[in-house]
């Protein structure tokens, strides 16, 4: 009895050693994670900031006024305005229908048996190693050529079409799923199409939501593919273009608080949805990695 | 009979090939318009001479012949490769953090969060956010000030200073994603490995070089292709924080930024032509180094099988 007394606090020992260590890690941790956040937070408080408080040779770190009028006024600018609009308008048709082009495409690449499929998705899949650096001088070509260049569709065509990662992503997830469930649905008279959207779509939801989610934040970020096709006309910037347009015109007058209130309102739907779905969203990642 | 049912199978067979091509046709017209065709086009421009109006000329290989011997180029090539340096600096950073977050410790989702943060972060806005903390009478100069009583120097103008500025932007930005990578790839390691390490008496070192270490290879592996491919493609965090670089040039210009200057932004005359040939040099770059990362995977991943 004593010898089990002994072991148990030798146990002991070893255990608050660890939590010792345990307690500064976090500390750390913590520490570190306040570092990471820190310049967000500044972000907001600038936002909130007079003009010369921000261009203040002493440092200013708390407004002396909060002037939260800044971001009732920011929507008084039609550049701002137009942005968040044309963000969208490129946005939600991009996923609406790419996220419907994508599923199907990785419910056939999945489930059904058709000559030259692993050819098409090694096609497909070969394309997420070319930079958009290397096709943006030949697509700004052929849409000017069409036409399409003052218009918004040659942000929203290519991605209405497909996204290869959410295709592969999908595919993926639909593996696990046994293919009899397709014959057992033939056996009852369903038409393929009918398969995908009655039996596989419903399947997928969860993980064409996620990955939808993910598209999203990569559309609304988005800067280099606008400025290439778009770049040029200003009523059709998107909300990122303005910024950048904002921190331009900032080299002549001066104007932080609106650069960081636009700053602030550009990333809340994206920091909205990864607080309200970070679960899905961080596993989605991780599983990328690990199924690489 | 027989023939009868290969007839009518070989006809269910062709129903499903018929759906299963209409299915996919949307993604492969795509793939040929907006990947195909424009690859191609692009190879072809970059033999020619073309400002965007009029006629092509074929210069043959002028256009290669001339980035080999423009400085601008070797200088944007050996900027955007030294930018990478911030990819091992943050590999390692986030591998402590892995670690440290995969112990018994409360907060692990809030901490994960918050390193998270600048990851789905517009990179406009915190570039330019950036900026503004990097100026002279900046927070980051003011936190220096206040902590150690340095007087930080000009951090985008100074040539000697702007790319570590950047590299360390690009590590703020990044590192969150490589950590929650890292930490899926620990909760994935067995915990009999440790246990059976501990029995044998392996110390934490020993651990982590013989377990930890080489179970994360294939995770390691996923992370420096992905970042290396990304990190190629640098210029929005150019476009921000360097333009005002003394000499830009050549402490700080990219390749991605360079191609986007001589093709869409000079007033004298867009060079498509060279901006092609110059996009041809950074997919082969990319290429030759995916291809090399996944030849040298099979000699330094770790697998089960």
């Amino acid at each position: 009895m004593a010898k089990d007394k002994s072991n148990g606090s030798t146990g002991e020992v070893l255990s608050t050693k660890a939590k010792v260590a345990n307690v500064i890690i976090t500390v750390l941790l913590f520490l570190g994670a306040i570092v990471m956040v820190f310049p967000l937070i500044y972000m907001i408080l600038m936002s909130l900031m007079t003009i010369r408080e921000t261009i203040s040779t002493t440092f200013v770190l708390i407004p002396e006024e909060w002037q939260w009028h800044n971001y009732v006024d920011i929507f008084s600018d039609s550049q701002f305005y137009n942005g968040v609009v044309n963000s969208v308008i490129v946005a939600v048709p991009t996923l609406i229908i790419g996220c419907f082009t994508s599923s199907l495409a990785a419910f056939a690449f999945a489930k059904l048996r058709f000559r030259g499929k692993n050819v098409f998705f090694m096609c497909l899949l070969a394309t997420m190693m070319i930079p958009f650096a290397s096709i943006m001088i030949p697509q700004y070509v052929m849409f000017s050529k069409v036409g399409l260049l003052n218009t918004l569709l040659p942000l929203i065509l290519p991605g209405a079409l497909g996204n290869i990662s959410v295709i592969f992503f999908l595919r993926q997830n639909l593996a696990g799923i046994p293919s009899t469930l397709v014959e057992a649905a033939l056996i009852d008279g369903c038409g393929y199409f009918k398969i995908y959207y009655a039996i596989f779509l419903p399947l997928m939801k969860g993980s064409l939501a996620t990955q939808a989610i993910l598209w999203f934040m990569g559309i609304w970020n988005d800067y280099l593919a606008p400025q290439v096709f778009v770049g040029r006309t200003q009523r059709l910037y998107t909300l990122q273009l303005v910024i950048m347009k904002y921190f331009e015109d900032n080299a002549t007058v001066a104007n932080y608080p609106k650069i960081m209130t636009a700053s602030v309102f550009s990333m809340l739907p994206t920091l909205i949805l990864f607080f309200v779905f970070q679960r899905f969203i961080i596993e989605s990642v991780a599983l990328s990695g690990i199924k690489g | 009979m027989a023939t009868k049912q290969k007839h009518k199978l070989s006809r269910a067979a062709r129903q499903e090939e018929r759906a299963g091509l209409l299915f996919i046709l949307a993604p492969i017209v795509g793939f040929l318009c907006f990947m195909l065709f424009p690859i191609c086009f692009s190879i072809v421009l970059s033999f020619q001479s073309w400002t965007g109006i009029g006629d092509m000329r074929f210069v043959g290989f002028d256009n290669f012949a001339e980035l080999f011997t423009t400085p601008t180029f070797w200088y944007s090539l050996g900027n955007t490769f030294f930018y990478l340096i911030g990819i091992p600096i943050g590999m390692i950073i986030a591998l402590f953090l892995a670690m440290g977050m995969n112990r018994k410790i409360p907060g692990v989702r809030i901490l994960r969060t918050m390193y998270y943060v600048p990851v789905v972060s517009s990179l406009v806005a915190v570039s330019v956010l950036w900026n503004q903390i990097y100026t002279q009478s900046g927070l980051l100069n003011a936190v220096l000030k206040s902590l150690f009583g340095i007087d930080g120097p000009n951090w985008l103008y100074d040539p000697g200073t702007v790319k570590w500025a950047i590299i360390i932007f690009t590590v703020w930005k990044g590192v969150g994603g490589t950590t929650v990578l890292y930490l899926a790839g620990l909760q994935n390691i067995n915990r009999s490995y440790y246990e059976a390490a501990e029995i044998d008496g392996a110390s934490g070192w020993k651990r982590f070089t013989h377990i930890t270490f080489p179970l994360l290879t294939p995770i390691s592996f996923y992370i420096i292709i992905t970042t290396i491919i990304g990190g190629l493609q640098i210029y929005v965090e150019i476009n921000v924080l360097a333009t005002g670089a003394y000499e830009f040039t050549k402490t700080a210009i990219t390749v991605v930024y360079y191609i986007y200057d001589v093709t869409f932004n000079q007033m004298a005359g867009a060079r498509m032509g060279y901006g092609a040939a110059i996009s041809w040099i950074l997919t082969i770059i990319i290429l030759i180094i995916t291809l090399i990362q996944f030849k040298v995977q099979n000699r330094w991943v770790y697998s089960a099988d």
